[in-house]
């Protein structure tokens, strides 16, 4: 039995297991036949073109973990931002750990996703945001029928959440290869601010595919700012699907950095559906290995007088791949949009190789939209400079990679998280050198 | 300090330096002087190592020690130190950090620790004196969006950071006006001691005024063609090159 097959024939069982709202029951009825219909995207598939997933769709994977592992504070530490103080939204193969994690319902909402699903006081909630974002493609559709857990956060109006949020994912050992399907909700109402920090994390060799949702909604003039480490073994892949609905002057920004897994695909969505919005996609990615590292990014442009910039630095070696696909698409009625595009890579290695594609669809006239994309070597010159001042080749290199990635480090608005994302970069570069740029 | 015997270096096979011979002791100031394409910047090049460069003969002795297959890096570790005719712009590198870790590679190819930060800032406050550097500029991009006589004058200030045995300045009075070659020379012979040395690539007589060489080459189809005291640059000034032509290839 294929993967499709095997998941079609577990949704019965899971539906009946669950506890969930007859609302929320019609949602994912209706998600599985989507899923039934449109399958795994292949490389037929336009957006699919580069990536492909019949590799990992091979593993027979377990839906359902078995058991719920025990998992010691000490031994994860290292993946939380830990220097900080934090909510802590954590699971493990996909099951809420309440010991490692630090949730509040104390003028907001941050808890998670299968409360969310079937307490009363949150039906509102969820018949007006669950699902009202995320796409009707197979993959998300795929979530949508299977999910049950996740965070769910509410920020109620005017309210600043003075310390991050992290939503922390761990998969363990117990099954020989793990399918994961985790749910986000996050709705930050008018003036208030939210910082998220997202990572998913294998503490074992063993075979994990994730294919998560997160649906974002930011209410007028909202803030949130979402960081996404994706630093993850070579046996786990994720396959990250976000979608943000803004509302007017409201301000959105992800950071996606990207330097393990085997196979990372991040479909990243921006609507805006309202005036004077911003939308910030930032992303570093450093790769080697055979790794790939794909994104997928829209921002729609559907009201005037907004705002969106997209930032992406690649680095790749070895045998590596990597994919950006950057669409903007500007709607007849946006008028005076200012839409940022850039897309710089370098390649490391003759084997590695990096496709990258603006898609650029602008039905109006008074805009201004710009998008760059280089792809190059490491600057030879550069490279001499700095050895003839005593800087050995792989500090040079490093430093030069710093350099290069560092406009994407500077919009990090949580010093600790760029301390971490330097620290990862150096481990990655192999040298130690504490670079403060 | 330095002795280079028969060197004859190419690039992409093309014959560059065609046997150069030359020795500077510590104390010294050289200055190679000669026409465009010579090899002056070659030779500054090879010197300090740079890897497009082919040594096809010939030695490169500093102290002692052959430094013909040595990196770049390595080189700089043992006092050698190149003034580049057109400084790298490095964005996002700025020139305090770019310094901080050149000294402390420095360092730790020596065996010794990091420069304690007070030191380092210490440091980093005189030499920009020195060199008349407004502390502003530290903090900027190495080279990014500089002004000609900035990079130069900035070259100089690395130089007064590393402290190096054998200085190669190429070209360092290019793209300067007649303040900032001061200043630049200044700087210099500040640096100058009985234990360093200092070799001057110019095409013109101008910063010898400032910079006052013991000797003088001209470098001429990758050889030195002639030798002489800080008199034959300014018979250069008011000759030119073409007798210099004209007796070599006779």
């Amino acid at each position: 039995m294929d993967l499709k097959d095997k998941l079609v024939s577990s949704f019965m069982a899971l539906e009946n297991m669950l506890d969930v709202d007859t609302a929320v029951h019609d949602v994912r009825s209706e998600a599985i036949k989507t899923f039934e219909d449109k399958g795994f995207p292949s490389k037929r598939d336009e957006a699919w073109k580069y990536t492909s997933l019949n590799t990992l769709l091979k593993h027979d994977y377990s839906v359902f973990p078995k058991q719920e592992n025990a998992v010691e504070y000490r031994d994860v530490k290292k993946y939380f931002i830990h220097d900080i103080d934090s909510y802590k939204i954590v699971f493990i193969d996909g099951k809420y750990s309440s010991h490692l994690s630090q949730t509040t319902h104390d003028g907001m909402d941050v808890c998670l996703m299968s409360a969310a699903l079937s307490k009363p006081k949150y039906r509102l909630m969820i018949e007006n945001y669950f699902n009202k974002a995320a796409g009707k493609d197979g993959l998300s559709s795929l979530n949508t029928a299977f999910s049950q857990e996740g965070a769910y956060i509410h920020i109620p109006k005017n309210k600043v959440v003075e310390k991050p949020i992290q939503i922390i994912h761990f998969s363990t050992g117990t099954e020989s290869a793990l399918m994961l399907q985790p749910r986000n909700l996050i709705v930050v109402d008018e003036n208030s601010h939210v910082q998220i920090i997202e990572r998913h994390q294998s503490l074992t060799d063993n075979q994990v595919l994730t294919n998560s949702v997160t649906e974002i909604f930011t209410n007028k003039r909202a803030i949130v700012d979402y960081y996404k480490i994706q630093n993850d073994r070579s046996t786990a892949s994720l396959i990250d699907n976000t979608f943000i609905r803004q509302n007017r002057e409201s301000l959105a920004s992800v950071h996606t950095f990207s330097f393990g897994g085997q196979l990372t695909r991040n479909n990243l969505n921006f609507y805006q559906e309202g005036e004077r919005i911003d939308s910030t996609l930032k992303g570093i990615t450093i790769i080697g290995d055979k790794q790939h590292v794909d994104h997928n990014t829209l921002v729609h442009h559907q009201e005037p007088n907004c705002e969106s910039h997209q930032d992406y630095k690649g680095i790749f070696g070895d045998k590596a791949t990597g994919v950006f696909n950057g669409k903007v698409v500007v709607d007849k009625i946006a008028q005076k949009t200012n839409a940022f595009q850039a897309n710089n890579n370098i390649l490391l290695s003759d084997k590695a190789s990096v496709n990258t594609k603006p898609q650029l669809e602008i039905f109006a006239d008074d805009v201004k939209c710009s998008h760059g994309c280089t792809i190059g070597q490491l600057d030879e010159s550069a490279m001499f400079y700095m050895r003839s001042r005593g800087i050995p080749e792989k500090e040079a290199k490093a430093l030069l990679m710093f350099a290069f990635s560092n406009n994407v480090l500077d919009s990090v608005k949580i010093p600790e998280i760029k301390q971490r994302i330097t620290k990862i970069i150096a481990m990655k570069l192999g040298v130690n050198i504490g670079f403060d740029l | 300090m330095l002795k280079i015997k028969d060197l004859h270096a190419s690039v992409e096979d093309k014959a560059i330096l065609r046997g150069i011979n030359l020795e500077v002791k510590p104390g010294e100031v050289h200055a190679i002087m000669g026409p465009n394409g010579s090899g002056k910047s070659t030779l500054a090049s090879v010197v300090a190592g740079k890897e497009e460069y082919e040594v096809e003969q010939g030695e490169i002795i500093l102290n002692g020690e052959n430094i013909d297959e040595l990196a770049a890096e390595e080189r700089a570790h043992k006092g050698v130190f190149l003034s580049f005719q057109y400084p790298v712009e490095i964005p996002g590198v700025s020139v305090t950090n770019f310094m901080k870790t050149a000294i402390n590679e420095s360092r730790k190819a020596q065996g010794l620790d990091d420069m304690p930060a007070n030191e380092m800032l210490k440091m980093i406050r005189e030499k920009a004196e020195l060199l008349e550097i407004d502390r502003k500029f530290l903090s900027r991009s190495l080279n990014e969006g500089f002004s000609g006589g900035e990079k130069k004058r900035n070259e100089i200030f690395q130089m007064a950071m590393l402290e190096p045995k054998l200085a190669i300045l190429d070209e360092t009075d290019s793209g300067l006006d007649i303040d900032a070659l001061r200043i630049v020379a200044n700087g210099v012979n500040k640096l100058k001691s009985e234990d360093n040395a200092v070799i001057v690539i110019t095409h013109y007589q101008r910063l010898l005024d400032y910079i006052v060489p013991d000797y003088v080459h001209v470098l001429y189809e990758g050889r030195i063609v002639k030798s002489g005291t800080k008199e034959l640059a300014h018979e250069l000034e008011e000759k030119g090159y073409d007798w210099i032509k004209e007796e070599a290839n006779a």
